[in-house]
């Protein structure tokens, strides 16, 4: 059931409405416009890169970067499928995981108020959002190689899989959730984990389709882990591969064509889970009647 | 409210209990809470509580992750806030960025979030696209990107457009200057700042039951904003304490655009944070002890500027 235009609200809807469709499409050329120059660079020869006056759009485009880009990672002795196969895996881990874990957490601490030690864990968890995560790589390196996890592709996913966000996240959701529809649940005499699988999960959707975006961004963005925690090359995961194509300098004059078409093929992947995921959150569906 | 499903037979229920006993039998009660939690607990106690901890640890110690750690006391903090003039400058960047992009971003995330949801579904997405995708983006692969927009030579496209309509006579050093650093980051980051606020907001919104605006309608709402102020803001609180947690986290935590754009150390320390002066210490010096005590002063500030956050929009319970 797809729902309206959520303002029930009739007044002067035209000339309001006018004017925060153009302020939206004024902000969003803004907010668009580095993106566009970031793929029109992409397809730009080097001739055209430093150009005088520079010009933001490409005239003549071209897919050398692109062929550079997979020339210079197939020089090496791992193919580049193997990078990708191997970011996939991990970020598809670390998302179906981490979102699972988060959920199941949040929802004694959200909906199960007197459990005790409720409030001290939740309280733990956001201090632990809060703490530099720098400093904290050296101990997580010593505890996955104290267990013996290293170069495996759990040593990629596990560190990743207890997220303090998430589970902030899920507990503020499940908050918004008016007691009432998990309620109903008990009456019928439904055990804990058929209610969570039966009514929290379906009432969560916004939020965990909302949390998998984030983690599967942070998580395929993330050159850190497979460079600390893997030694060989054919556990390396694709943001290490391109930092290496680069040679780890952002400013290289000379690779700006290829940053641009290794960041353009970086990007693809997450906008595709970005549509996917925004459909699901923008489909929920409208509560049935329940009065607070 | 009474969530258990068996209830211990009362063995003792002649003796009087003690405080022990009574939170044992409630533990017991709600083990299926403790079984839900349990995968997160378990790794959280690994990945984050034990490392946070060995940190702390080593803050009283000299570390240089060669040699095993030796104990000094209050040393390291001494240093800190006695001798160390560029932590200073470093505070002082980071709460100037913060006070800065942490309202704002935050003001701007809810804003644009409830704008989008006071349009209808087909074009929502698209809005939804342009604002959040620059989160998407990491800041390295954007580093081509700004570096061309705020290059300091004719070339760079905001210099090349200010020549042009004649506002310079020559080109600014936008990224060099250290009256422009600050500003620079600060635009940048706002604009990468729509990030898991953002969609907290979108998908909270998305959640605030209708019949609520109904009910509002019939009570004599007119306007947009007496909707916006009297049922969706007090709906949606739960998403606006997320969004302002995380919004602290990521203002105090600038780094990545700050080592892109100007560098480490960018000159003049114009552009040093406390995360770039940590980095530095901890990755480039090896002084993990040191790193580690700036890791603990930064997260006391995080936590007293969060403690005022839960205050104000933290329900109570």
């Amino acid at each position: 059931m797809a729902v309206s235009s959520s303002t029930i609200v009739k007044g002067r809807f035209d000339w309001g409405g006018l004017a925060l469709y153009a302020f939206l499409t004024v902000l969003a050329l803004f907010m668009l416009a580095p993106l566009v120059y970031m793929v029109s660079t992409a397809f730009k020869p080097i001739s055209e890169l430093f150009l005088f006056p520079p010009r933001f759009f490409v005239m003549n485009p071209t897919l050398k970067n692109f062929h550079n880009l997979l020339l210079a990672s197939g020089t090496s002795f791992v193919p580049f499928t193997r990078y990708a196969f191997n970011s996939v895996v991990v970020s598809l881990g670390i998302v179906v995981g981490g979102v699972l874990i988060s959920a199941m957490a949040a929802y004694p601490l959200s909906k199960h108020v007197d459990m005790p030690f409720r409030k001290s864990i939740f309280n733990v968890v956001i201090l632990a959002l809060m703490f530099a995560p720098q400093v904290t790589q050296i101990p997580q390196y010593l505890v996955i190689n104290k267990l013996g996890l290293m170069n495996t592709y759990f040593a990629l996913v596990i560190p990743y899989l207890a997220y303090p966000v998430g589970l902030f996240l899920m507990k503020q959701f499940l908050d918004q959730i008016p007691d009432a529809l998990l309620e109903a649940g008990k009456m019928d005499g439904a055990k804990e984990w058929t209610i969570f699988w039966k009514i929290v999960m379906p009432l969560l959707k916004p939020a965990w389709s909302t949390l998998a975006l984030f983690v599967f961004v942070a998580a395929w963005n993330d050159p850190w882990s497979s460079a600390v925690y893997t030694t060989t090359e054919d556990m390396k995961s694709l943001p290490y591969a391109l930092t290496t194509i680069n040679g780890g300098t952002a400013n290289a004059i000379a690779t700006a064509g290829t940053l641009g078409a290794a960041s353009l093929l970086m990007i693809v992947p997450t906008v595709l889970v970005f549509v996917v995921t925004q459909k699901m959150v923008l489909e929920t569906m409208a509560h049935s009647g329940i009065k607070e | 409210m009474n969530h258990t499903t068996v209830t211990t037979s009362g063995a003792a229920a002649y003796a009087p209990e003690s405080k022990l006993r009574l939170l044992w039998k409630a533990m017991y009660a709600h083990r299926v809470s403790y079984l839900f939690l349990a995968p997160f607990l378990v790794f959280f106690a690994l990945f984050t509580i034990i490392p946070v901890l060995t940190s702390i640890g080593l803050s009283f110690t000299y570390y240089n992750i060669l040699e095993s750690p030796r104990f000094i006391g209050l040393g390291n903090y001494r240093l800190l806030f006695v001798d160390d003039d560029i932590f200073l400058t470093a505070i002082g960047n980071t709460l100037k960025f913060a006070v800065v992009t942490g309202p704002v971003g935050y003001i701007m995330a809810f804003l644009l979030a409830w704008l989008i949801s006071q349009i209808p579904n087909r074009y929502r997405f698209l809005y939804t696209f342009c604002f959040y995708t620059p989160a998407i983006t990491s800041a390295v692969a954007m580093t081509v990107v700004w570096t061309y927009l705020f290059s300091g030579d004719r070339y760079g496209m905001i210099n090349n457009w200010l020549l042009q309509s004649g506002i310079l006579n020559e080109p600014w050093l936008w990224l060099q200057d250290v009256k422009t650093i600050m500003p620079v980051l600060i635009l940048v980051s706002l604009w990468m700042s729509m990030g898991i606020g953002f969609l907290a907001f979108l998908a909270g919104l998305q959640n605030v039951p209708r019949d609520l605006y109904e009910a509002g309608a019939i009570d004599g709402v007119r306007y947009r904003w007496q909707e916006l102020w009297y049922i969706t803001i007090p709906s949606v609180k739960p998403q606006l304490l997320f969004g302002a947690v995380m919004q602290v986290v990521f203002s105090l935590q600038v780094f990545d655009v700050s080592v892109q754009l100007v560098g480490i150390p960018s000159p003049l320390y114009a552009g040093h944070t406390v995360m770039t002066h940590l980095f530095d210490y901890a990755f480039i010096r090896f002084e993990m002890g040191y790193a580690s005590s700036i890791a603990v002063v930064l997260f006391f500030i995080m936590v007293g500027l969060n403690r005022f956050i839960f205050n104000i929009l933290g329900h109570k319970e």
